[in-house]
Parts: C-alpha cells; structure tokens; sequence
C-alpha cells in the first residue's frame, strides 16, 4: 500500500472523495455505511456542519438551526465536505477557531483523536450543547473518591471546581483535560453513536464556559473533553461491524508502543528565488508539493522547511485481550490503537488498560493502479483516554481491578446460595471434586480463597495486619497435594504455581534486567508480586532452598518484599496468601516426630502457617472403600452425572470474587467475646503443665479465619458461629500438626520454638544429670566425650541419645561451666 | 460441484449455498471426489475451486472485517452492480470502481485461521490418501513434473536410515537435509526443491522438517466453536488470486518509502498475515468437519455411522491383538509383557477431565533399552502403525536449544509454534537414551519442566510472554530410557531382553528387515486406531467388586497399594478391555490388569535390586 491513503487519526479521511490523482480513487471512507444509516426516514441525509470547530462554534444559533431545518437534497455529501473547511485548522487558516480564542491566542486545533465528520447523525447538536452546558455547572460526584479529586469541594459542581483549578493552578500547559464520568442517559446516547459530533460540542461547551467565568485567562491550548467508561466496558471479542465510529470502552494489555511517530499536519516550502514561503495542509497523508511559487513565478523552486512545519504526535499501541476474558482454547485477540498528542507514550508494554475510543475501519487498497480492492478494512481505535487498571496496585487495594462486573442475576444466584444453611459445607465440597476426602483441608483452603478482612493500622504506627490466610499442607507423597494446588491455582484470577525446586529467590521476588528493546533497567516482578491479592501456591516447599525460603518470612507476615538491587531499592506489595506443600524428609510420614522433625523447616516459617494440614494415608477400611468408590466412579460416570453433584467451578469462581470484594465482615461484640475465650482457653490448656500452648499469633489466626467464615455466609459481621467453626478447624489442624508424638497432647510450642515443651525438659534434665556427673568425677579440667556419653548412659535411667547428649553439653556449654573441643569436654572456672 | 461454486455470487443465498454443500458431502463418497489440498500439489488446482485439507488450527488471527456486500460503478456508464463479497479476498470490478460511499455496503465480520497439515503426519498415512486422490479438471497440462508423494517418500526413507555419522540432530532423523546449530530459523528450510522457494517465508510448522502446504481459512460462522489445535478437514473455496501476492511484493519494494503511518505493522507482520496467496492459499471455509482421527484406512464418519464396519473390525480385534503382541515381543526383545503395555500405550486416549485430572491418559517410561540405534528402530515400527509420530531425542542440545513451547510472536503478531503443538493422539516418543552429562541452561529447564506438564496434566502453557496460556492437549507420551526415566510417567516398564547381550547385534539388524507385509500392517493400523475410539463402561457390579478388590488389596499391604494404584490399574483395565474389543469392564480383563500390573511391579522390584540406586 504505497498509497498512503489511510492516515487514520487523519483529519480528512472520508470526507473527500474526489481523487487528488485521477488513476486513484480514494478508498478511503470507513464503512459506516451501514445498513443503519437506512433507518433514516429522511432518505437522503442531512449534510452535517462537517467541521464543528467553525461552524458551531460561533454561538450564533440560528447557524445551526438552518442547517438542520434545511435539507439540501440535491447536494451529494461529497461534494459539501470538498467546501468544509479544514480540519486541522491552523492559526492563519481558521481565524475564528475556539470562542474568543482568536482575540486571546487560544489556538484552535482540531482533535486528531476524533477525526472527521462524515455524515450527518440524527442528533439535535444544539440541544446537546445546553444540556452538557448544564451538566457541567451542576454535576456533583456522587462517589467521589478522595483521592482523585483532593482538594476539592465534595459538594460544590465538580467540574466547575476543575476549571477553576485550571485558571489558578493552570496545572496543564499542553492541554487542559477534562476527564469526564458519562453521567447523563441523554448524553450517553448520542455520544457512543456520533461521538465524532457531540464529542467536539461538547469542548466548545466547556470552552466557552471557561471564557465566560474567566474572560481574562488566556490558555494556550484548548480544553477537551475527555469521556470514559462508556456504557460498560466491553471485552474485545465482542466488537462488531456495528462498532465502527462508536465510542467504546474495551480493556485489555498492552503488548506493544511504537516509536513516537511525528505526524505532519502542515508543510512549510519556501521558495529558494525569492524566499517566499507557503504552508501547505496535509491532504490524506500526502503533501501535494507546490510546483510553481506563486510570487516569482518560478518552477520547481519550493523547498521543504522541515523545522518550520507543524507536527503532531502520534503513537501506535497494541493491545491484546487480558487473560481473564478469554475463552478457553482460544488465542487472545489484538487491536491496534492510536494514541495522538499527549496520549503518545501514557502507557507502557505490559499495562493493563482500560481505554475509550473510536472504533475505526478502513478499507485496504491492492495496489495505486489496480481499481481492485481488497475486501478488507484494517481495524484500529483512536484513543480518547487510557485508564489503567493496575495503575494502584503498588500503593494500596485496588479495588477497580478486581471489580467483576456480575449481572444482577448472577447476583441473585449468589445470595441464594449464600443464604442456604449448608453453603460451607457446599462449597467446601465443590472445591476439586476429583480429590477425595479431605474434608476439613478443603474448608481450611475455601477460608484461605476468601482471606480475612484487611485492617489498617498504619495511622497508629503498627502498619497494616495481615488478612490472607496461610496454609500449609504436609504428608505423605501421593496424597494429592500437588492436585489440590493445582486446582486451587487454577481456580484463583490472580494465582500463581510455582514449585520449591525450581524456583530460586529471585524467581520468587524480582529481578532486574536489561529490557531488550528500550535497554533500560526493568524490574521483573516475581511469582510472590504477581500473585498480589490472589494465592501463591508452592509445591515441594521443602526442596527450597534456604536462601529462597528466607524471602518468604516478609512476605509471609509483613505483607510486603523489600528489593535493594542493581540501584532499585524498593518495597513491593506481596499481599498473598501462600499455599504451600512439603513431603517428609524421609519420604514417608513419620508418625514418632514432630512436624518439624518431619519436614525440616524452619520453625521460624512454620509459625507464620495459620493452618498446617497434615495429609496422611488413614490406612482404614471403611475409607479404603469409600474412595475405592470415588475413583471408580470418577473413571465411568459421565461428566454431566458429575456436574450435577457439585457446583460449577465458575460459580464457585463468581461466589468468591463477589465475597471477596463486596463483604466485609467486622467483629460482633459477642464474637471478640468468644475469641478471647477461645484464647484463654487455649492458653489454659498449657499452662497446666507449664507450657504455652498458644500466642497471639494464633490468636490473630483464629480472628482471620472467622471473619473468613462470615464471609462465606455473605455476613458483614463475625458472629459466634463463626469463631467456633475457626477454633474447631485450628484445633483440627493443630491436632494433627502440633501434637506432641511422645506425649499425645497438643503442643503449640512445637511449630513457635521447634521444640517440644517435654523435649526441652527433658534436655534440662539430661544437662543437670550430667553436670552432676562431672561433679562427682570431681576436679578433672577435662574429659573424653565417648567416655563421658558413656559414663551419663550408664548413670541415666532413660535412654540418652548422642543428639540429647550434644544438646545438654550445648546447654552446660551457654552457662559457661565448659567449653567442648573436639573431642574433649574442659572444665571452666 | 465446481460449477455450483463458480456461480455467480450474487444469486441464491448464503444459508441456502452452505446447506447445499453440507448435503452433498454428506453423501457417501461425496467427499472424495472433491480435491484435497494436502495431496494436489497447488498448481494443479483451480483458484475458486471447492477443495478439502486436512489441517491443524496453529494459530487465530485477528477477526477482520469485509465489504459483504459493495456496490460498483462503472465509471463510463455509471451503470451501479451490487456485489458479494463472502468468500472472496478481492473485489471484483473489472473496469469499474468500487462505490465506497454507497448505502447499500455492508460490512461483516470473518475470522482468519493460520493452518497447517497435522504435524507429524506419518508419510503411510499420506501415501494411502493420496491414492484415492481426485485429480481435478484442469484446463491445462502441467509442464513441470513434480516429484509425487511416492518418491518423497523413498527419500523419507533413506533418510530415516540412522546416521550415525551425524551429530545429534534437533529434530528427527528425517531432517537430515539441514546443519545443526541455529535450528529454529532454518526450521522450514527443508532441502527438497518444492520448499526451496519458501525458505525465506517461515511457514510456522510445529515440528522441524514439516513440508506441504499450510493456509489461511477464513470462517464466516460459528468460529467461536473452533479451537486452537483442533483437527479439521475444511471445505472450502480455494482463492489463490495474485492481488494478493502482488499486495505483498509491493509492501517490501515501498516499504522504505512509506508514509510512516502505514508501517504500523512491521514488514514481519505484514509477512505473516498476508502471505504470497502461491505459498498459502487462502481458504474460505464453507464446511468443516471435525477430524476425530487421521487414519485414511478408517471410513471417516464416526464409527456409530459405521455400524458394518465396526462390527467386522471388534470381531476381527482379539485374533489382530494377538498378531500385534506377538510382532511386538519380538521387537521389544522377546519381551512380552512389555509387549502388552506397549499396545495398552498406544491406545492410550485422554477421554475426559476431571477438573484438572485428565482421565484416560497412560504415559509409558520403558527404561533398559540396550542401544540408541534400537531405540531409533522402535521409532520407525511405531511410525509405521500410528497416523502421526514424533521422535525427540532429548538430547542436550535438543533440549537447550530446542523451542518446545509455543511461544506468541509480538512482532509478528503470531503464535510462533513449538514442537508441542501437536494434534491429539499424535504419538511423542522421547528418547532419554541420547541424553549425555552436561548442564541444562535456562531454555533446558523450561523445556523439562513442560514435559513434565505434558505428561502430568497433559496441557501445555503457550508463552504469551506478559503471561501464560494453559492449552489441554492429548498426546500420547512413549519415553524410552535406560534407567528410570528423569520425567514423570504413569507406568514404567523395564524391558527384559531374552536377547544375549553378544547376539544383540545380530538381532536388532534382523529386526528391521522383518518388515510386515502390508495387509497386516494395515489390520494393525485400523486395530490401534479404532480401539482408541471405542467407547467404555463400567457395570455397577464390576464397581463393587473393584472396590472390594482394593479394599483388600490395601488390608494385605497397606503400604504399596495406595490411591495412586488404583488409578493406574482403572486405566490398565479400561486400556486391556479396550484392546480386546470390549467396551465394558468384565472380571477376566480387570483381573487381568491386577496380574499384569503386579508381574510389572514384581519386576521392578527384582530391577531395584540389581541395581539398588533407584530412588
């Protein structure tokens, strides 16, 4: 396509079909055409005020009111576009430009985002004008957020407010930028059908009213106006033919910016005889190079002044479909966008955005000779705004992104099946089927896929408390663990699998790297970034190595992941719940050991697990039976028979997003009532035998699962069912994963110190056995090790171990009574 | 048929045409007499002409939009025609011009498909279709001999004579044609003449070596339905129109001149989406029929259709599965009981998912293979029973260098493809006996672990490089090693040579001049085929006696006997009734699959043993 016919944030596309070069006829009008533009009763349509900028613009009313109360029949569009005047209008070519602005030195230009007027829409413009006019002056944010309009007056008009800010502030200089929340139905309307038309009424409204409140400000550049979120935002598969020259509101990812591409609007030649200088306007992309200077009459003497004509920026970008919207199966789609002017280079590969826009499509040509052509429009959007939906997720909950937008029926469903009494129990069972049993593993996962409520304490200097749920799940290979994450994994928007052995720290946090095409220093945000607001799940946990783990003690209570690397010293937002799964060290669950002795953690990680599940082959027949039967049935039922037992996976998908982002449980009087009990309680059960059976940190534990729980019922307050199922659930996982092998009873201090409260005593005992037995060998400075390991088996009436025999010498050791060298045992003091 | 699609465009209608075609090739050998893409070479076929191909959806362009209908105008008479612009890439004006402002334009909306001959295709499989090939009418005679099928596929076969003098090659043995090293740009370069002129086109087959031709279908209706990956026999206008190409030549000529606005899309992309139409012909899709299988030897309606036919073959299985085992033993060494898993592998099909569990699926680790050379041997037997192969030796320079995943081009703007990208059921034979000491770099680790991912959950994450995307695949995963296999797998089978280690050469040279004749191959090739298709259930009554089983199994021995088990031996069971041309679980098979299972895990253990480092 040598022929740059299609210049598509170009101002004149469409307008002007009489060819500049006889062979080419310009393919150049996008196919509104449609069978749309039937539906006008009038038949032949009104020609509209092609450029709005002029013609409109002067409020001269009855203007307006002839051109739509006079249809000139017998005029073919075409040729009343040839006599509008330009769009990109210049100082010297449109005197009149904005309101006033030609006495003040506002200069008029013509938005390359909108583009061209084509055809006439059956919108009354003028009345358009009076009611924006008034949305202006009376419009009052409704749920105005603090933070986009600090400073302002909540309760004053609020674009009003805006404006001032614009005189007193004057805090754009390129281009003052109304963004504006479509408000009104009326408006809503006519501007997604004809935004090219109501779009530009709209900035002469707001400009003049500018003037008019501040008629001695001068600003250089125009006010626009900028809507977004239009109607609904739409996903990218849905658009359409019916689309084109609509406003629309798509999301998506960018994939992609092109270089800044200076678009020329204006070319200045200057005559290389007599210095006489002319500006020519752009038509369709082309210039058309003046061949004889006007002034001295001599040929092929104009010169191209490069740094005298005018450019615009424009800028491609590409977006592609966001994972979630996708069907399965399916590749993501990809649009390409156009941002013009101060819109060039807001966004940047890999953003998430949400963006307003023109739908555009252009036909292709074969080639300048051939009349044939292809039968194809090439597709972009001009864009109008950007909003990026990430935008905040380095700085606090961004609860934008994770707005699923659920239909009112949807909504409906939802409550249902919250208000069944047996919804738990429910959903606990819907969450993968295919692995059996496990009942209470599963409904310690469902609390963890709804995650307690965020308190803030930062104002008094305790920071934020952590809402997420951890979970860890050990046992025996084989038991399905890895499945469970997985379905976990695919079940969460925001998850992320990752395995112990193959992740390294930096995997886990970020790195810093060399970006290939702009060859700057980026950082990569790791597995725990990602997964911010969502479940990291992490299988093998055990095969991690130390360095790797240790990144997960911040994570995993703070919240956040500090990074000081290669210059970027920065702290990130990690606010996932972790999921993770460990086998034994020795392959098989020994039930003779602790947790820790078991899988090798440390405890210092392990007590930042609110539930550790162990997942154990029961080895009993009844069971044996039952999921003989389950895997059977999973191997000849059909999938209908099994859909039917358990609720959809997207269901559950919707029950979760829609709790989590619409419930927020707080603490009832009588549930903190129950929870200090419940605390006391556990704390009593120790101290019995003089051991702390449990911290606040499972005090904030069982605060985090109950809140949990209300959430699950769709319940804005936690109530004393709610703390009991938490309590049962913690005592379910404690007694599986802190029960004391030796003694049978339940031992926080196990997972909190990594140490029995009866091994540390009997260490004590073992450490006085043995001072006394040097004691009595009377004032020896030292002594073999064997001899002595052998002397204290000798003397003890229960078995000594070597490891015990190193830890009492260890203990004697901290008191400084002896030093062990090598292999011999010295005296101190 | 041909004429009916020459028609004028603008009679009858578009539900109306579509209906015609779909009842016609309903008909029994309706579809056979239409020309298929993946035989005729192009030239022979008529541009605007109804043809078939067979083919794998590789990637999904953008939807664009068409002028569906347009009007011209004869600028002499100014005489105005209405036009269609369904099925066609260029409008049609002849002198006159295309009227862009009329009212009476509509525009539609069609998607694109970028796809390729199935991957893997075995050249059998090529050679028996295109025997029933249709030679369309042409107006002219070709000129130019091509080298037929036949010929290509003696050259096949040299090639796939080991070459030891080789170094180890990315992709098959098959591609010797090209150096080794820089693998994933010289990827389409194959040698023979009739890719010669693509070579700087990549036509973005999955696996290295791939030759025929690939297309764009363009789909007016439903495409929602379509999946990447499917299998499809597309019906469908062929336009091949020179406008096309003429578009592309003249992009690169002006390119350096253009207004810089009109290379928004890069010369790659611009390369990939429009293609010279002589390379990759343009298909509008009028029908599509899903492909469940690529066997030609089977009729291709599906077997309830074909109620005669499946009777005559489910008689026919257990005297065919017996020939089969036997052919088999003697292949794998005299060892029959690998024999048996190896017919239980082949038939292997992922039949359904349970949230994130596939079902069906039965990857096979035969470890204790003696030679690299027998296991390059076992290579081409299976290739000569199954529709579509692929053997990856898992070198390490495979494996570092190789792009397994696919991986979404943003240059391009296309979804470049992997050796992964395979169509279901094809068969992937991994060779670990080429793999040598030596350190996986990053590329190595990735490609290991979406191995593992293939094999555990069958489904491959495509790289989208912001992100990834889960794709459910069905391939059938052969691993052959000398030790316990370094990936995961569903049943490991150590082979037990009955062979002497000193007669070992002389035997495995015999095995491959003990070639079958080629009606026996062909029973085995329906066999394998039609007993992956076969449905299967269990009676309540055999569900409660398996359960009984377990539960007792798990009372003798509660540690070997775990969930994990059960599993394994539900598939073997389903696997051995299904080769026996059963369709419902009986007593014998599932005792059958117990006594199988446990001489395998009897023999593992005698293995474990003898060698004491398994883990």
């Amino acid at each position: 396509m040598s022929s740059p016919t299609s210049t598509p944030g170009g101002c004149k596309r469409g307008r002007n079909t009489n060819p500049a070069t006889p062979s080419s006829e310009g393919p150049t009008s996008p196919p509104s055409q449609r069978r749309r533009g039937q539906d006008s009763s009038t038949g032949d349509l009104m020609p509209m005020p092609t450029s709005p900028a002029t013609d409109i613009l002067s409020p001269a009313a009855p203007q307006d009111t002839s051109l739509f109360s006079s249809p000139r029949p017998s005029v073919q569009p075409n040729e009343v576009d040839m006599s509008s005047p330009l769009m990109y209008g210049t100082p010297s070519s449109r005197v009149e430009g904005t309101p006033r602005s030609g006495v003040r030195g506002t200069p008029a230009r013509q938005r390359p985002d909108l583009g061209s007027v084509r055809k006439a829409p059956q919108v009354d413009l003028h009345s358009e004008y009076f009611i924006f006019l008034r949305f202006l002056q009376r419009f009052i944010d409704p749920t105005s957020n603090e933070d986009e309009n600090a400073g302002l007056d909540l309760n004053e008009p609020l674009y009003m407010q805006k404006l001032e800010e614009v005189v007193y502030l004057s805090v754009l200089n390129s281009a003052v930028v109304i963004l504006l929340y479509i408000f009104c139905i009326l408006m809503l309307i006519s501007k997604i059908f004809f935004p090219q038309e109501v779009i530009p009424t709209f900035d002469m409204a707001v400009n003049e009213l500018f003037f008019e409140r501040f008629p001695d400000s001068i600003l250089e550049f125009q006010i626009q106006v900028r809507p977004y979120n239009a109607l609904k935002t739409r996903n990218m598969r849905s658009l359409n033919p019916e689309d084109i020259d609509q406003l629309i509101t798509i999301s998506g990812m960018v994939i992609r910016t092109s270089q800044l591409i200076p678009e020329m609007q204006e070319a200045f030649f200057q005559c290389q005889v007599c210095a006489y200088s002319t500006r020519v306007e752009v038509d369709r992309g082309r210039i058309a190079e003046p061949a004889v200077c006007r002034h001295c009459n001599t040929t092929h003497s104009l010169a191209l002044v490069h740094n005298r004509s005018v450019f615009s920026d424009k800028q491609m970008v590409k977006i592609q479909e966001s994972p979630e919207d996708m069907p399965a199966g399916q590749t993501p789609h990809t649009t390409i966008v156009y941002a013009h002017n101060d819109l060039v280079d807001k966004v940047q590969p890999g953003d998430r955005i949400n963006i307003t826009g023109i739908y555009r499509a252009v036909p292709m040509r074969v080639s300048p000779i051939q009349s044939n052509v292809k039968s194809v429009y090439k597709t972009h959007i001009d864009a109008i705004h950007f909003r990026k939906t990430d935008e905040k997720r380095l700085h606090g909950v961004d609860d934008d992104a994770d707005q699923k937008l659920f239909t009112e029926d949807r909504v409906q469903t939802l409550k249902e099946l919250a208000a069944k009494p047996d919804v738990y129990e429910r959903l606990s069972s819907a969450l993968a089927p295919s692995i059996y049993e496990h009942e209470d593993i599963k409904k310690g996962i469902l609390l963890q896929l709804f995650g307690g409520s965020r308190k803030d304490f930062t104002q008094t200097g305790r920071g934020n408390f952590r809402a997420e749920v951890n979970i860890l799940l050990c046992g025996d290979p084989g038991t399905s663990k890895s499945q469970l994450l997985q379905y976990v994994f695919n079940l969460v928007p925001r998850g992320q699998y990752t395995s112990g052995k193959g992740s390294s720290a930096v995997g886990l946090t970020a790195y810093v790297m060399k970006d290939p095409e702009t060859r700057q220093l980026v950082l990569q945000t790791g597995a725990l970034v990602l997964s911010d607001n969502g479940i990291c799940c992490i299988d093998e946990f055990d095969k991690m190595s130390d360095s790797t783990r240790s990144v997960l003690h911040e994570v995993m209570e703070q919240q956040t992941l500090s990074i000081a690397k290669a210059g970027i010293i920065c702290q990130l937002n990690a606010r996932t719940a972790v999921l993770a799964a460990a086998n034994p060290i020795e392959s098989q669950w020994n039930p003779k050991k602790t947790t820790i002795e078991n899988i090798q953690l440390p405890h210092t990680l392990l007590s930042r697990f609110d539930l550790i599940f162990l997942m154990l082959d029961p080895q009993d027949e009844a069971y044996d039976r039952r999921l003989a039967h389950h895997l059977v049935s999973l191997y000849y039922q059909s999938e209908e028979q099994m859909e039917e037992e358990f609720l959809d996976m997207a269901v559950l998908r919707d029950y979760i997003a829609y709790a989590r982002t619409y419930i927020n449980p707080r603490l009832s009087e009588e549930a903190s009532q129950a929870l200090i009990e419940a605390y006391v309680d556990m704390r009593k059960i120790g101290s019995g035998r003089g051991m702390v059976s449990a911290y606040p940190r499972q005090l904030e534990s069982l605060i985090r699962l109950a809140e949990a729980h209300a959430k699950v019922r769709f319940s804005e307050k936690v109530e004393t069912i709610d703390v009991e199922e938490a309590k049962r659930l913690h005592r379910e996982a404690l007694k599986q994963s802190a029960t004391d092998p030796r003694t049978g009873f339940v031992d926080i201090a196990i997972l909190t110190t990594g140490m029995s409260a009866t091994a540390r005593k009997r260490k004590e005992e073992a450490a006085q056995a043995l001072k006394k037995l040097i004691q009595a060998k009377g004032k020896t400075p030292a002594m073999k090790y064997h001899q002595l390991l052998d002397d204290l088996r000798g003397q003890s009436e229960t078995a000594i171990t070597k490891e015990l025999f190193d830890e009492a010498l260890r203990a004697l050791a901290d008191e400084d009574y002896l030093t062990v060298t090598g292999k011999t045992v010295r005296l101190l003091a | 048929m041909f004429a009916a699609s020459q028609s004028d465009p603008n009679s009858g209608w578009e539900a109306k045409a579509v209906e015609f075609f779909k009842d016609h090739l309903k008909e029994k050998d309706a579809p056979t007499s239409v020309p298929s893409l993946n035989d005729v070479p192009l030239h022979y076929l008529k541009p605007n002409s109804l043809v078939k191909f067979r083919c794998l959806i590789q990637d999904m362009f953008d939807p664009e939009f068409y002028m569906g209908v347009y009007e011209t105008v004869d600028p002499a008479t100014k005489a105005k025609v209405l036009r269609c612009g369904k099925y066609k890439d260029v409008t049609e004006c002849g002198v006159s011009r295309v009227d862009f402002n009329s009212r009476n334009t509509v525009t539609a909306e069609r998607q694109t498909f970028y796809c390729v001959p199935i991957p893997g295709e075995n050249p059998w499989v090529k050679e028996i279709s295109s025997l029933s090939r249709v030679v369309p009418s042409t107006s002219y005679a070709p000129t130019r001999q091509k080298r037929s099928y036949e010929e290509d596929d003696e050259m096949d076969d040299m090639d796939t004579q080991p070459q030891k003098q080789r170094e180890p090659h990315p992709g098959m043995t098959q591609n010797v044609g090209h150096g080794n090293g820089d693998c994933k740009r010289q990827e389409t370069e194959a040698p023979s003449s009739q890719t010669a002129s693509t070579s700087h086109l990549d036509l973005n087959f999955p696996l290295p070596g791939e030759k025929g031709p690939s297309c764009l279908v363009k789909v007016y209706e439903n495409w929602d339905n379509f999946k990447l990956n499917d299998t499809l026999e597309v019906y469908g206008i062929l336009s091949v129109s020179p406008a096309l190409s003429a578009l592309a030549d003249e992009k690169d000529a002006s390119s350096s001149i253009m207004d810089p606005t009109e290379s928004m899309e890069t010369a790659e992309e611009q390369r990939v989406h429009c293609p010279p139409a002589s390379l990759v012909p343009r298909l509008h899709m009028l029908h599509a029929r899903p492909v469940s299988h690529n066997n030609p030897l089977l009729p291709s309606a599906t077997l309830e259709d074909n109620s005669a036919f499946l009777s005559s073959t489910l008689s026919e299985m257990a005297s065919v599965r017996a020939e089969l085992l036997t052919y088999f033993t003697h292949i794998l060494l005299g060892d029959a009981l690998a024999a048996e898993y190896l017919i239980l592998h082949l038939i292997s099909n992922v039949y359904s998912r349970r949230d994130v569990l596939p079902l069906g699926k039965f990857t096979l680790n035969l470890s204790g293979c003696p030679t690299a050379s027998y296991t390059e041997r076992l290579y081409q037997i299976i290739q000569q029973l199954v529709p579509s192969s692929y053997y990856l030796g898992m070198s390490l320079q495979n494996m570092n260098q190789m792009r397994l995943v696919p991986k979404k081009d943003y240059v391009a703007n296309r979804l470049a493809s992997g050796v992964l990208q395979l169509a279901r059921h094809t068969s992937l034979f991994l060779d670990e006996i080429q793999l040598e000491q030596g350190q996986l770099d990053t590329t190595g680790v990735r490609n290991v672990t979406a191995l593992g991912n293939l094999i555990t959950w069958q489904k491959v994450d495509y790289d989208f490089n912001y992100h990834q995307m889960e794709f459910p695949c069905n391939i059938n995963v052969l691993i052959v090693s000398e030790g316990r296999s370094l990936l995961p797998s569903d049943c490991q089978i150590h082979l037990q040579s009955q062979v002497t280690p000193a007669n070992m050469e002389e035997y495995l040279s015999s095995i491959h001049m003990h070639t079958q004749t080629s009606s026996q191959l062909n029973k085995f090739r329906i066999y394998l085929s039609v007993a992956r298709l076969l449905d299967y259930n269990i009676s309540d009554e055999m569900t409660k006696s398996v359960e009984d089983d377990f539960v007792d199994m798990r009372k003798d021995d509660p540690q070997s006997v775990s969930a994990e088990d059960l599993h394994r031996m539900l598939v073997v069971a389903r696997l051995l009734s299904l080769s026996l041309g059963q369709t419902s679980l009986s007593r014998d098979s599932w005792l059958r699959a117990k006594h199988i299972d446990m001489l395998r895990r009897s023999r593992m253990e005698q293995h474990k043993c003898v060698n004491g480092n398994e883990p």
